[in-house]
């Protein structure tokens, strides 16, 4: 088809072709934004030293100039981004909300891939009732809103860091279990597999040199899509005051909290949205545009002949 | 998938809210009958003779597996219980915020097909063209802003600076534009972006070169032959895209003070309004396999080759 294609309207098709030349170039930007990102949540603390919850009442939401005095007469330059409505420093406050919506979103995805490959794997070579039995499991997760299932296990766990890792793991895990299943059903089915079972290598062997090599480009980026709905969804449950509880930093909460402020001190609430927005946008930049539509990819194959 | 399985899909949505809720009642932190009488009458008239009354009423000493068959037996004739707030029932209840949140995500909806797919199919018919380079950027910059943020956004800018719009409200037509908006704008920039990769894909194919070259112009080539095929992703994903009004109607109805159900449900988390929870759980989750019924009933009559 594609040969027939080519040779009917070569112009168009490379015309067609264009904007996947540059994927490389969006990945190495998304990866980029994330990595200083993730080296800000890792290392900030170290650069400049301070507190997230220590509370300066009189510099309340001023600015990075407003700098302090100890008692030894040193000029003490604690904030670089200023301060909260609260006298505590945004810097700090931005680089521990930074590190714990991305520790939750990381270990939510980390364990749903897990557990989303092993099972998605044992259908695809099990079939039969075990297939069945979890994909109606799987299919009735997706029929509840994500948002709903981490909010209904916060009810039955208080709101802590745990209560949202294992809610949101609980969504995620069905995203990684579907494309598992589908790539995993052809690769196990292939003579590759059936040769390397015949000479008597292990199952771990098989994933290893069949199976990943196969499935690492769509997990990778159903991986990075992944992170973005956690972290989304943390900031979202934030700025309902459903999800971290305060004092504990976190962006959607700083946002809720600075909102009042946005007048008197715009830049303190336009830090957490900026970060947020970023931390997403690099997240999808690297995840491309694939991930986007893979989930109704998947549901055509079965409307598709 | 077909309508057995979707079925068994509904029955195991029900098991999975009914249990979940189970557990949840069994988990409520501290004593239950002092919390559901702290949601009831306030903190200030709270005492153990209120909780006493509450554990009698709701029968919170009979507790164990039974509680759970009672429910499902409940659900079987229809019944979704008392809200543990209010005293009224949980259906009454979600009936009338069910109304306000659909009318809500149908506005929403409405907007964002004005809105994404006919962008997304001007920018596939110039795949690689001006505006297919700035709808993607676009896209991505809207897919990358969380709606809650994007609501932010527009109540700063629209109702607080401008002033002209109410930031939140319910009752008179000028309340339904910036929530709906908010929802849509999500919506669109994924919409766009499915029509647009649709519509590249029908420009490379055969039967679509063939049309242009038996003398149709571009406007029929795309009626006849080009819109059938990009309506079929569109379908299916719009029932997808369902699950994302659901999850924005929780968190916009908050923001925006929409008496929904999405908005019902933060305030029975809240409250630990357990019965109001699991209702509504169950008619979002009940509501969202029956759209998927509908969308994919809608698919076989777009494209009729994958019925056997």
């Amino acid at each position: 088809m594609n040969q027939v294609v080519e040779g009917l309207a070569p112009q168009r098709v490379d015309a067609v072709r264009r904007p996947r030349l540059d994927w490389p170039l969006r990945r190495v930007i998304g990866a980029a934004i994330v990595a200083s990102l993730v080296l800000l949540a890792l290392l900030g603390n170290l650069v400049i030293p301070g507190d997230p919850l220590e509370q300066h009442l009189y510099r309340a939401l001023q600015g990075a100039d407003a700098v302090g005095v100890s008692d030894a007469g040193e000029v003490i330059t604690s904030a670089p981004l200023g301060y909260d409505h609260l006298g505590r420093s945004l810097y700090h406050r931005l680089v521990a909300a930074l590190g714990l919506s991305l520790s939750i979103a990381a270990g939510a995805v980390i364990l749903a891939a897990f557990s989303g490959i092993s099972l998605g794997l044992l259908a695809a070579g099990r079939g039969g009732w075990a297939e069945r039995l979890l994909s109606l499991v799987a299919d009735s997760l997706l029929a509840l809103p994500g948002l709903l299932l981490v909010l209904m296990v916060s009810v039955i766990l208080p709101s802590t860091p745990l209560a949202l890792w294992l809610g949101l793991s609980l969504v995620l895990w069905v995203e990684f279990f579907r494309l598992a299943r589908a790539t995993g059903r052809s690769v196990l089915a292939s003579p590759g597999v059936e040769a390397s079972r015949l000479l008597g290598f292990g199952a771990w062997y098989r994933f290893r040199h069949h199976l990943w090599p196969e499935m690492a480009p769509v997990m990778m980026t159903a991986m990075a899509f992944g992170m973005a709905n956690a972290l989304m969804a943390i900031a979202a449950l934030g700025f309902v005051h459903v999800g971290i509880p305060e004092p504990t930093p976190e962006l959607g909460t700083m946002m809720v909290e600075l909102l009042p402020y946005w007048r008197e001190a715009p830049f303190a609430l336009l830090t957490p949205v900026l970060v947020t927005f970023l931390l997403l946008l690099g997240l999808l930049l690297m995840s491309g545009s694939k991930a986007r539509t893979s989930t109704a990819a998947d549901t055509l194959e079965g409307a598709r002949p | 998938m077909n309508l057995p399985s979707r079925l068994l899909q509904l029955l195991m949505v029900v098991l999975m809210v009914g249990g979940t809720s189970y557990l949840m009642m069994q988990s409520l932190p501290g004593d239950a009958a002092w919390r559901i009488a702290a949601g009831r009458y306030g903190y200030d008239a709270l005492d153990a003779a209120a909780a006493a009354s509450v554990r009698a009423e709701l029968g919170l000493e009979a507790q164990g597996g039974l509680h759970f068959l009672y429910w499902l037996g409940d659900i079987l004739r229809l019944e979704l219980g008392t809200s543990l707030i209010s005293g009224e029932s949980v259906w009454v209840e979600i009936r009338h915020q069910l109304g306000n949140s659909l009318s809500l995500a149908g506005a929403a909806l409405g907007i964002s097909l004005l809105i994404g797919p006919p962008l997304g199919l001007l920018a596939g018919l110039r795949a690689g063209g001006w505006l297919d380079r700035s709808l993607l950027a676009v896209c991505s910059l809207l897919r990358a802003t969380p709606q809650f943020l994007l609501a932010l956004v527009l109540i700063l800018l629209i109702s607080v600076e401008m002033g002209l719009l109410p930031a939140a409200g319910h009752g008179e037509p000028q309340h339904f534009i910036l929530p709906a908006m908010t929802l849509a704008l999500g919506l669109a920039a994924v919409s766009a972006r499915l029509a647009r990769d649709a519509m590249a894909a029908v420009t490379q194919t055969a039967f679509h070169d063939f049309a242009r070259w038996k003398g149709l112009s571009n406007a029929q080539t795309f009626w006849r032959h080009g819109l059938r095929h990009v309506a079929l992703p569109l379908v299916t994903y719009l029932g997808l895209q369902f699950v994302t009004l659901v999850e924005g109607v929780v968190v916009i109805e908050s923001i925006f003070g929409w008496p929904g159900i999405g908005h019902a449900l933060v305030h029975a988390i809240f409250s630990r309004d357990v019965p109001m929870v699991q209702g509504t759980a169950l008619v979002l989750g009940v509501g969202f396999v029956v759209i998927n019924l509908l969308v994919d009933l809608l698919g076989r009559q777009l494209d009729p080759r994958g019925v056997k």
